[in-house]
C-alpha cells in the first residue's frame, strides 16, 4: 500500500499544491460517479417512496439527513439526483465541446465570410450572461432532461469556438500544414489529422471547468423552476422546494442539496485547476 | 451585438411550441377566441413582418406594450432596473474589496501557508452557487440569528411610496432625509449583496493574484524595495495600482457573471429586480417583456463595457484613444 503510494507522492513533491488539487478533485468525482451509477448500494429508500417515516424528521437515525415534507429521505434523494445532474452536465459539455470545437475548426480553416459571421455571433453569445440565456433557451424549449441539456450546452459553444478559432488561425501558418498542403492532403485530412490533434489538448482543461460550471447552471435552472418535471430527482429542484421550508428552520433541506452542488462542482474546478497547471509548466513560476 | 441576441431570440421563441394567447386564455378556450386574440396582437403576419416591425421599435426605444398585462415594457422594466442596479452596485463593491485585497495579499505571501489558504478559498468560493450561499446566509443570519431580514427591499413598517422618486432607494430616503427607511433599506440590501459579492470575489482573488505577481516581478518594484520604501506601502500602492488596470478590464467582462448572479439572488431574496421579471414573464409566456429585459441586459453589458473604456484612460493616462 505505502509502495502504491509512493509515485502518488513524488508527484506531490514535484508539483506541489497543484498536484493536490486535482487529486482531491479526481477523488470527489470518482466517489460522486460510483454513487450515480451504483445508487442501490448507498441510498437506504426508494427516491420516491412517500412511507419512509415522518415528514420533515431532522438528522439522525435511519434517515442520515432527514426527510422531507412528503415523507422522503433527503439522502436517498440526494444519492438518485447526482444521476440527474451528472447526466445533464457531462452531456452538456460533450455537446457544446463538439459543436464549438468543429465551428471553430472551420471558421478559423476556412477564413472569409463565413468567419466573419460566426465570429461575430460567437461573441455577441460569449459577452452576454450565460446563464440569463439559458434561462431563456430553457423557457422556450420547455421542460425535459434533453431540452434543459440543449439550453446548457448552447451558452458554452462560444467558449469552445474562441479558443480553437483562435489556435486553428495560428496553426494553419505553421510549415508541417502548409508541407501537407503541398503533398496534395485534402483539407479534410489537413483539418483532422493536422490540426485537430493539436488543439485538442488545450479543450481538455477547459472541459473539465466546462462541467463544474454546467453543474451550477443546471441546478440554477431547475432551483429556477424551469428545466425538468417533478417525477425527475433532481439536487436543484430539492433546493427550490427546502427554501420553502427555511423560514420555520428545517434547514436540512437546503443544507445538503446545495453542498452536493458546491462539492461536485468543486470536483470539476479543482480537476481541471491542477490539470491546467500541471500541463501548462510555464505556470508553475508563479 | 444587442441586434444579434435579439434575432437569434425572436427567432427561437417564435419557433418553439405554445404560443402566449393560449397561455393567456387558459388551455380550453375556444378556437375563434384565440384567432381575434391572435388578429389582435398581429402575431398572424408573415414572421418576417413581425420581426422588422419589432426592429423598428426598439430603434424608437419602444419595447412595445405587454401581452399579458396592459402596461408597457419599458415602464416594467423602469420600475424594477433600479432595484438590480443597487443590488450589483454593492455586491460589486463587495466583491472588488474582498477579492482585490486578498489577491494582492496573497500575491505578497507567494507560496506561504497564506497564499495556500487564500487560493483555496478562491476556488472554494467560485463552486458554491449563488443561490445556496444566498440561502445559507439567509439560515444563519436571517433564521438561528435573527438580525437581518431575509426578504424584499423594505420591512413591513416602511412604505416605499413616501420616498420612491427614482427608484434607488438609497438615494431616494437620502433625499427626502427619511433616515429610520434609509436604515431598513440599508438592512435589507446587507444579505443579497453580500450574497453575490462574496462568490464574486473568487474570480477577483485569482485576477489579483496572477497580476500583482507579475508586477511586484517589475523592475520598478524592485528599485522602490531599494530606494527603502517600506513593503507595505510598495505592494498596496505602487503594485496594487499598475495592477489594477488588467482587473478593470476583466471587471468588464464579469458584469454577465454579476448579471446572471442577480437573477439568482433576488430569485432568492425575493427581490424585485429585473430578474424576477424575467422569471414571472417568462412563467406567463410574454414576449415581448422577455425580449425587453433581455435587450436590457445586453444593454447593460454592452454599456459597462464602454465605461470600463472610458475609465481605462482616466486611469492609465498612457492610454489615448
Amino acid at each position: 500500500m505505502a509502495r502504491g503510494l509512493s509515485p502518488l507522492m513524488r508527484m506531490g513533491k514535484k508539483y506541489g499544491l497543484e498536484w493536490w488539487i486535482l487529486l482531491i478533485g479526481a477523488v470527489i468525482i470518482l466517489a460522486i460517479i460510483i454513487m450515480a451509477i451504483f445508487p442501490g448500494a448507498f441510498a437506504p429508500f426508494n427516491p420516491h417512496d412517500q412511507n419512509t417515516g415522518p415528514q420533515l424528521l431532522p438528522p439522525g437515525g435511519s434517515h442520515l439527513m432527514g426527510t422531507d415534507n412528503l415523507h422522503r429521505d433527503v439522502w436517498s434523494r440526494i444519492v438518485y439526483g447526482s444521476q440527474t445532474i451528472m447526466r445533464i452536465a457531462i452531456l452538456a459539455a460533450i455537446l457544446s465541446s463538439f459543436s464549438g470545437i468543429s465551428l471553430g475548426l472551420i471558421s478559423g480553416f476556412s477564413g472569409g465570410i463565413l468567419d466573419r459571421i460566426l465570429s461575430l455571433i460567437m461573441d455577441s453569445v460569449y459577452v452576454f450572461p450565460g446563464l440569463i440565456l439559458a434561462i431563456a433557451f430553457a423557457a422556450m424549449f420547455g421542460p425535459g432532461v434533453f431540452n434543459i441539456t440543449l439550453a446548457v450546452a448552447v451558452i458554452y459553444i462560444p467558449t469552445y469556438f474562441r479558443l480553437v478559432r483562435g489556435q486553428t488561425l495560428s496553426i494553419k501558418e505553421e510549415l508541417y500544414v502548409e508541407a501537407a498542403r503541398s503533398i496534395g492532403a485534402s483539407s479534410f485530412t489537413i483539418l483532422w489529422k493536422y490540426i485537430f490533434p493539436n488543439v485538442i489538448a488545450t479543450t481538455v482543461v477547459v472541459f473539465t471547468l466546462n462541467v463544474a460550471d454546467a453543474i451550477m447552471i443546471e441546478a440554477a435552472l431547475t432551483y429556477l423552476g424551469l428545466g425538468l418535471p417533478p417525477s425527475i430527482v433532481d439536487w436543484g429542484m430539492d433546493l427550490a422546494m427546502g427554501k420553502k421550508f427555511l423560514p420555520s428552520g428545517q434547514w436540512w433541506l437546503i443544507t445538503f442539496p446545495g453542498a452536493m452542488i458546491s462539492i461536485l462542482a468543486l470536483g470539476f474546478t479543482m480537476l481541471g485547476e491542477g490539470l491546467a497547471e500541471i500541463l501548462n509548466p510555464r505556470l508553475l513560476e508563479r | 451585438m444587442v441586434l444579434i441576441l435579439l434575432s437569434i431570440l425572436f427567432v427561437v421563441l417564435r419557433l418553439t411550441p405554445g404560443d402566449p394567447v393560449s397561455a393567456m386564455l387558459g388551455g380550453h378556450a375556444p378556437e375563434r377566441v384565440i384567432e381575434q386574440k391572435k388578429e389582435e396582437l398581429g402575431l398572424n403576419r408573415p414572421m418576417v413582418i413581425q420581426y422588422l416591425d419589432y426592429l423598428w421599435q426598439v430603434c424608437r426605444l419602444d419595447l412595445g406594450e405587454s401581452m399579458v398585462f396592459k402596461q408597457r415594457v419599458t415602464t416594467a422594466i423602469a420600475e424594477k432596473l433600479p432595484a438590480t442596479i443597487e443590488l450589483t452596485f454593492f455586491g460589486l463593491i463587495i466583491t472588488l474589496f474582498l477579492g482585490v485585497f486578498m489577491g494582492a495579499y496573497a500575491a505578497d505571501r507567494r507560496r506561504q501557508i497564506q497564499d495556500s489558504a487564500i487560493r483555496l478559498y478562491g476556488i472554494v468560493v467560485y463552486c458554491i452557487p449563488v443561490y445556496w450561499m444566498g440561502l445559507m446566509l439567509q439560515l444563519i443570519f436571517g433564521i438561528w440569528l435573527d438580525i437581518l431580514p431575509i426578504a424584499g427591499r423594505t420591512g413591513p413598517r416602511v412604505f416605499a411610496s413616501t420616498f420612491e422618486k427614482t427608484g434607488f432607494y438609497i438615494l431616494d430616503t437620502i433625499l427626502v432625509r427619511d433616515f429610520s427607511a434609509l436604515g431598513d433599506v440599508m438592512i435589507h440590501l446587507i444579505l443579497p449583496s453580500f450574497t453575490l459579492g462574496l462568490v464574486l470575489s473568487g474570480i477577483f482573488v485569482r485576477l489579483t493574484r496572477a497580476n500583482m505577481l507579475d508586477v511586484l516581478r517589475a523592475d520598478y518594484i524592485i528599485a522602490a524595495e531599494a530606494r527603502g520604501i517600506r513593503h507595505r506601502k510598495i505592494v498596496y500602492k505602487h503594485a496594487l495600482k499598475n495592477a489594477f488596470i488588467p482587473i478593470l478590464t476583466m471587471m468588464g467582462l464579469q458584469v454577465a457573471l454579476l448579471m446572471a448572479g442577480a437573477v439568482l439572488t433576488e430569485t432568492t431574496f425575493s427581490w424585485p429586480g429585473m430578474g424576477r421579471l424575467l422569471l414571472e414573464r417568462i412563467y406567463l409566456r410574454d414576449y415581448p417583456t422577455i425580449q425587453g429585459t433581455i435587450i436590457v441586459f445586453a444593454l447593460i453589458v454592452a454599456s459597462v463595457s464602454l465605461i470600463v473604456d472610458i475609465i481605462y484612460a482616466i486611469v492609465d493616462p498612457r492610454i489615448r484613444y
